[in-house]
């Protein structure tokens, strides 16, 4: 149960979603990680609320925490204001430069794997080979980290303290780039080349507010069927 | 007790110079990259003492892929043997470790909004006028439109303050300071007005706030390299368009 401090400290916190978003997850993980009581307001993404377009004008787009009626947007930068506002449960480091290699990898992530998955969902034939290709080796960058970093005590990148930036940050892959990959009709993971990758994966999805938000394959295979021939439709008018 | 206060100022002065006391910062960069300059800034703001690695692109230090083997870019900082790559990342870094002078400010809503600017910086704006910088005829007004709404949102932030980070440069002020300087290169360059006065006051007005401050006057790199460098990067994207 939250104390009495953390409790004072939540004012109200709300969190605009959408039940697919990847983005969104990371957010919701960081919130239950340190136990924070959010109200959840579920988007119609093609009918965005006026909260939600004023709240983020700029992008138009979940996620978008609202605290005490500040919004912020962007969910690596919300992350990092959940664990300035509410110091339990630390999810970067404390250290300046253990903190730096975290926001470097949090980085590497979201513009060589993250990107590049949207890319490669979106992109056809030799385009999508060219995509394809840096996607593996950017997965091959990961996995070498994981094999350095992880052993039986270390499962996480957050260290013996268990999940931390990295974690939550990679953390879509686990449940969306397989799906991804049939939908997109490309491969990049492979249990042989990325033994370790693999066994984070598993590991981060038994994570206990980790499991019970994965939504299953088929309902995800589902709604992304729908949405690639739309996206692929506005790339090709362009 | 006159040897004794003597003892301690001495001390005192060389926990102040850092070299002595054996804290060593170096800055791998390049004399143009825009994303190094902004390491110049911030040390130069909070008066870090730090030697400079220039590198060449085309022919890259080995230390320079032992630091950063994952993007073997610059900039890189070194700090006490410990090397840390990504621009952003390197700012935050000097801001953590070094309190003089804050790049960030106290609120986390304050930081979370930076660092989102920031990022507004990097992920969109750079890339909308770097459109625009390399396109012509049709395409190219066609790539003003997303630049020009995202330069707005820019002047939008900036009512009611002189800088971004309101009275004094922060850490928004370095991540967009390039804006400053390239702009009007690209606009002489181009031959076209992408930050207009009338259209843009604010904006326009901190171009030159900015750019004139003492720190950063300084370190402008050379604008007649900047006007070859990149009168040259345009050609070559039109060479490999038009094949």
């Amino acid at each position: 149960m939250a104390s009495s401090s953390v409790a004072d400290q939540e004012g109200q916190v709300m969190l605009l979603g959408f039940w697919f978003s990847p983005f969104v997850k990371r957010v919701e993980w960081a919130l239950k990680f340190k136990g924070i009581e959010y109200d959840y307001v579920e988007e119609d993404l093609t009918n965005k609320s006026t909260l939600l377009l004023t709240s983020n004008p700029i992008h138009m787009r979940v996620p978008v925490l609202i605290h005490n009626g500040n919004p912020i947007a962007e969910s690596l930068v919300i992350i990092e204001y959940i664990d300035e506002t509410w110091k339990q449960n630390p999810i970067l480091p404390q250290d300046p430069y253990e903190r730096a290699m975290a926001r470097f990898w949090a980085n590497f992530i979201e513009q060589k794997v993250t990107e590049s998955t949207r890319e490669a969902l979106v992109s056809q034939g030799e385009q999508q080979e060219k995509i394809v290709k840096e996607l593996k080796e950017a997965i091959e960058v990961v996995e070498g980290e994981a094999k350095a970093k992880l052993n039986d005590k270390t499962l996480f990148f957050g260290g013996g303290n268990g999940v931390g930036y990295v974690d939550i940050v990679l953390g879509w892959t686990c449940n969306w780039m397989e799906t991804i990959e049939e939908v997109g009709g490309f491969k990049v993971l492979d249990p042989e080349s990325q033994p370790q990758f693999h066994k984070w994966m598993a590991n981060f999805r038994e994570v206990t507010f980790v499991k019970p938000t994965l939504a299953p394959k088929e309902k995800l295979v589902e709604y992304f069927r729908m949405v690639r021939p739309a996206r692929l439709g506005l790339v090709a008018n362009k | 007790m006159c040897i004794k206060k003597g003892i301690s100022a001495a001390i005192a002065f060389a926990r102040y110079d850092q070299n002595i006391m054996g804290e060593e910062v170096k800055l791998f960069r390049t004399w143009s990259s825009p994303f190094a300059l902004r390491i110049v800034w911030a040390l130069r703001i909070k008066g870090i003492e730090y030697q400079t690695v220039f590198e060449d692109i085309s022919n890259k230090s080995p230390s320079l892929l032992q630091y950063n083997p994952v993007h073997r870019k610059v900039p890189v900082l070194l700090h006490n043997g410990r090397p840390i790559a990504e621009s952003l990342v390197i700012l935050e870094y000097i801001d953590e470790t070094w309190k003089q002078a804050p790049l960030l400010p106290v609120d986390p809503h304050e930081r979370a909004m930076a660092r989102f600017w920031a990022k507004f910086g990097d992920d969109k704006v750079l890339g909308s006028i770097w459109s625009v910088f390399i396109k012509q005829g049709k395409e190219q007004e066609e790539a003003m439109v997303p630049a020009m709404e995202n330069l707005k949102f820019l002047e939008e932030e900036l009512k009611g303050k002189k800088f971004f980070g309101g009275e004094t440069i922060g850490f928004v002020d370095l991540a967009l300071g390039w804006l400053a300087n390239l702009i009007g290169l690209l606009e002489e360059i181009v031959g076209l007005k992408v930050v207009d006065g009338e259209k843009l006051p604010l904006l326009s007005a901190w171009m030159q706030e900015f750019g004139d401050a003492p720190i950063i006057k300084d370190n402008w790199p050379a604008r007649d390299g900047m006007i070859l460098k990149f009168q040259a990067l345009r050609d070559a994207t039109f060479a490999a368009a038009s094949k």
